[in-house]
């Protein structure tokens, strides 16, 4: 086991936890950025393969490496005591223990995968899931890719697939035509935003977006994926492909801001002007505090540096831009708000829990999130329901249950490295 | 062109890039069973982030390791569930 000290904790290094790193040691603290990823980057700056990052990306990390800032990558949070101003990690299967006067958690989001027939078969991913892997070196070129689901981020991807060489086939959007134009006008409002739609927008070009489609399942062999049925709840019809890219967009990782206690509401860390959370020394910034993109969390991670080295002045001058990107993603929430009809992909045969292969037949004997559990073990193998946990709320309406530590699945060892009683 | 490292997948020596991660390598080789599921059926990655643990592998006797946040190395034995 090892420990450290420092001034100022980011757990996260996306561009929430970078942004928020340098400003705390631009103001002369001593910050540890910790990140269970290889490199830093988060999702969205990943370390790509093949195309450069954008210029943002390039221009943070630069500053980033210039700032003084230790960085510990490859390190997984598994708990956390905010009292003693204690994180724990895993790293490279070893403990290390860090303390800290103040803990900014900027651990980001995750996909919200809604299951359907066929969506455990090899070749299914997610949509974000799927542009992670392409970034982390697997090749798609040549390969047919259907990409699938909700959210801006369904674009992104197709541009990113398009750029290594797949062959997109098409980009199926559950929202209406409608929603998605209120959306495109509520842009006007913001020119950054409006830049990057419409460099989505061609990136995605020679792939057709069809609104109010949504994928009602996947078939296919041993060998993976054949071919996706697609329905706008009156017709479907199928199409042939490799590889499937499906997320019904983003959900904030609030494990380990439950584990110190932070109040959590509607699905994410509830935050004062400042980023504070409920829990004092405790801050959050980014998408762990709802999901608005990238420019957003530059402002809250800025907003978030400035107040935990105590300088509440310079953490104002950000305040309007922070409210500006806020407006746009309240946008976004109304824009791609999730239609019940998604429900329906589900049959009594779908796995819902993949960990523990738990199907929705199983689930229907059940009321709540806890007796599922305690009854089916769903929610209780290795993801520990970070994956069928959104699923099950949407599905079933179930509330999210309590954090345990570990929040993510560490070896014995690791945890007996315990020095501090809890 | 990236410049590559050998693996051993299952016994039989495999090139990876060397700047990609293992399950972005297992994906290029073709690989369709990372793990079995609790009722054997094939599972391969999904999240590619960390999150859902289909593509956990055993790496150099290590169980359990996902093999999206864990970069290809030169020599590194990779273990997969089989059939």
């Amino acid at each position: 086991m090892s420990g450290r000290e420092c001034d100022v904790l980011v757990v996260g290094a996306g561009p929430a936890g970078i942004a928020a790193a340098c400003r705390a040691a631009e103001c002369g603290r001593s910050v540890l950025l910790a990140d269970e990823n290889p490199a830093c980057g988060g999702q969205i700056w990943r370390a790509q393969h093949a195309p450069a990052l954008p210029p943002a990306a390039v221009a943070w990390l630069a500053r980033l490496a210039s700032s003084g800032v230790e960085i510990v990558a490859g390190a997984a949070a598994f708990d956390a005591d905010p009292d003693a101003g204690l994180i724990r990690f895993e790293r490279k299967f070893e403990t290390l223990d860090v303390h800290c006067r103040r803990l900014i958690l900027a651990t980001g989001a995750r996909e919200l995968f809604l299951p359907f027939p066929g969506w455990t078969l090899a070749g299914v991913f997610g949509a974000g899931g799927l542009q992670a892997l392409v970034k982390g070196g697997f090749p798609v070129a040549g390969r047919r890719v259907l990409v699938a689901g909700s959210g801006p981020l369904l674009l992104a991807a197709a541009g990113l697939l398009g750029r290594h060489g797949a062959k997109v086939l098409g980009v199926i959007e559950q929202t209406s035509l409608a929603n998605l134009a209120r959306f495109s006008l509520q842009l006007r409002t913001l020119p950054k935003k409006i830049l990057e739609a419409a460099r989505l927008a061609v990136a995605a070009r020679g792939a057709p977006l069809r609104t109010g489609w949504w994928v009602a399942a996947a078939a296919g062999a041993k060998a993976g994926l054949e071919w996706v049925k697609l329905t706008d709840g009156w017709r479907e019809t199928r199409v042939e492909c490799d590889l499937l890219a499906c997320g019904y967009g983003l959900r904030p990782n609030t494990e380990l801001a439950q584990l110190a206690g932070c109040r959590v509401s509607a699905g994410a860390v509830a935050v004062d002007e400042f980023q504070n959370t409920s829990v004092d020394g405790v801050l959050a910034a980014g998408e762990v505090t709802g999901i608005g993109g990238v420019e957003l969390s530059l402002e809250e991670g800025s907003v978030a540096g400035y107040a935990a080295a105590d300088e509440p002045d310079r953490a104002r001058a950000h305040f309007a831009a922070r409210a500006r990107y806020r407006g746009f993603a309240a946008e976004l929430e109304r824009a791609f708000a999730l239609r019940q009809e998604l429900k329906s992909a589900v049959t009594a045969e779908t796995i819902v829990c993949r960990c523990e292969d738990v199907t929705a037949g199983r689930l229907g004997e059940f009321r709540s999130w806890k007796e599922a559990k305690l009854g089916s073990r769903c929610g209780m193998g290795a993801c520990q329901g970070k994956t069928c946990g959104a699923a099950a709320e949407f599905l079933y309406g179930w509330g999210a249950g309590s954090v345990r530590p570990p929040v993510t699945p560490v070896r014995v060892g690791t945890l007996a490295g315990d020095s501090v009683p809890r | 062109m990236s410049e590559t490292v050998r693996i051993i997948l299952n016994g039989a020596e495999r090139e990876a890039p060397a700047d990609a991660t293992l399950a972005a390598a297992l994906l290029g080789l073709g690989l369709t069973r990372f793990r079995n599921s609790v009722h054997g059926e094939p599972r391969a990655p999904l999240c590619g982030m960390g999150v859902c643990l289909e593509c956990r592998v055993t790496v150099d006797g290590r169980m359990h390791v996902r093999s999206c946040l864990e970069p290809c190395r030169q020599g590194m034995r990779v273990e997969t569930d089989l059939p």
